[in-house]
């Protein structure tokens, strides 16, 4: 298991001044879901912005995270999905 | 990593042209993710390969490295990772699943 607190540093050391939404989803600090907002995302397929997460956790996915459930979106992805009414 | 396990691993990807390395098999998954992706397959009424990363430790960690993915499900079409069980649930539900399944 492993501290909201710590994937959220590993995270923005990574996508500095990232949006993310990090949810505990079982109580456990082993179960997360992630949704992260970042320019680091641009011109890159999902594959790509999936890897460069799991790339930013590190370690941290070879045990202490048993579960990430992960969206990535750019800045524009994300508005067009959520619009300003 | 070893040149054969290297070997074998490639060979496994490219073994049919959609394969799905999973927790469990198809009828007995062992997680949910992995249950869900085979859901999903079989609702596009594909033909794959199911490959039970539990019962291969080896492949298990090959996989990972190979691929630079540390999850599963991990699912190739074409000798080519697709995603694991969010990507592919984005893609499906975009419609975008059926081309790259058919492609």
């Amino acid at each position: 298991m492993i501290e909201p607190d710590a994937v959220r540093t590993l995270l923005l050391r990574a996508f500095p001044q990232a949006d993310i939404d990090l949810v505990d989803l079982t109580g456990t600090r082993d179960h997360y879901q992630a949704r992260i907002v970042s320019e680091a995302f641009r011109g890159k397929s999902l594959i790509e912005q999936h890897q460069l997460v799991y790339a930013a956790l590190g370690d941290a996915m070879n045990g202490p995270i048993h579960a990430l459930a992960l969206k990535t979106f750019t800045p524009e992805a994300w508005q067009k999905l959520n619009p300003n009414p | 990593m070893e040149d054969g396990l290297r070997e074998r691993i490639k060979s496994t990807i490219e073994s049919k042209k959609v394969v799905l390395f999973m927790k469990g098999s198809r009828n007995f998954p062992q997680c949910g993710f992995s249950a869900h992706v085979v859901g999903i397959l079989k609702e596009h009424a594909v033909d794959f390969r199911d490959v039970n990363i539990l019962t291969d430790p080896d492949l298990r960690q090959g996989l990972k490295e190979y691929s630079n993915w540390p999850t599963f499900p991990q699912l190739y079409v074409d000798g080519k990772l697709v995603g694991g069980a969010d990507i592919v649930s984005s893609l499906h539900e975009s419609g975008e699943l059926t081309g790259v399944l058919g492609g």
